[in-house]
């Protein structure tokens, strides 16, 4: 393994390492494949309203398709941030969990919140304690890391990828799977990008109507961080 | 005092204390370290802000070596 690479690409070897180029060419991909779900939806409605005017309902459920196909992906996208329910054997958080095992999860939870705290900086530290994602600026853009995936927000604030990726430990406590995240990221970038499943690539806007409405702030300030680089 | 951390369910378990000047404490920090790798954990040590080394020999002259489990696309 030659030094600086992250050791987990090896169980991926067929993929391509992703580099700015191959980021930019799946971003293009992603919006073309985008199109080509939605733009028959479009030309359907104007050819339908073309022919006959009283088909304009019908031209609408197209358009609602074309809409809608779109936000689909976004949501996909941005699932791999938002909350969900533990998987089997995963901690529980400290609410859902009762007496002692509540109170082992509280304490393991501080402890691990602890570390990352001691791994970023106080502005870092601040928008994590807001909105659960932890920014961390790379070479590809601004990360916003969560417990089992990142957000990738592009030079330009307009762009946003949606990586799914977690550590592979379900009873770690959710300060320490961002710390695993982000620890493999400051290792190796662009292996950290080749390991994770991409799950959306498109425009931030469009995320941000998705995520949770309390992480909508990191988006805002990645897309803020990548403008004032 | 450096210290040799493995993240887990606790949140972290500090598995290991040692001071480069203090040999056995090298050792024992050292077995530690090796156990944990053969267990399947990597070792991380940071490097200022924004940079993380992975490590494959316990470096003596550390500070916190973090150990974490592999990471994987979901």
């Amino acid at each position: 393994m030659a030094a600086g690479i992250l050791p987990e690409t090896a169980a991926v070897g067929w993929r391509p390492r992703i580099d700015e180029r191959a980021l930019r060419t799946r971003g293009r991909l992603w919006t073309l494949s985008t199109s080509a779900h939605t733009l028959p939806f479009v030309a359907t409605a104007g050819v339908l309203v073309g022919i006959e005017p009283l088909l304009a309902p019908v031209a609408a459920l197209a358009l609602a398709h074309a809409w809608a196909i779109p936000e689909l992906y976004a949501n996909r996208g941005a699932n791999v941030v938002n909350p969900r329910r533990p998987r089997p054997g995963e901690m529980q958080p400290a609410p859902a969990a009762s007496g002692a095992a509540a109170a082992a999860a509280i304490r393991a939870e501080s402890t691990a919140l602890g570390l990352l705290g001691d791994l970023v900086g106080h502005a870092a530290r601040d928008l994590h304690a807001r909105t659960g994602l932890v920014p961390e600026r790379g070479a590809l853009g601004v990360w916003l890391v969560g417990e089992a995936g990142a957000l990738l927000v592009r030079p330009g604030g307009r762009r946003v990828h949606c990586w799914c990726v977690r550590a592979d430990d379900p009873s770690l406590p959710a300060g320490d799977r961002i710390a695993h995240l982000l620890l493999a990221l400051r290792e190796d970038e662009h292996g950290f990008a080749t390991v994770a499943n991409l799950a959306f690539s498109g425009a931030r806007w469009r995320v941000r109507r998705r995520v949770a409405p309390r992480m909508r702030p990191a988006l805002d300030e990645a897309a803020r961080m990548t403008r004032a680089r | 005092m450096a210290r040799l951390i493995r993240m887990d369910r606790t949140g972290h378990t500090t598995l290991a204390e040692w001071t480069a000047a203090d040999e056995a404490s090298v050792e024992a920090a050292a077995a530690a370290f090796r156990e944990q790798l053969d267990a399947g954990y990597y070792a991380v040590v940071t490097e200022g802000e924004g940079h993380a080394r992975q490590v494959t020999e316990l470096p003596a002259e550390g500070e916190l070596v973090i150990l974490r489990r592999p990471i994987a696309g979901g």
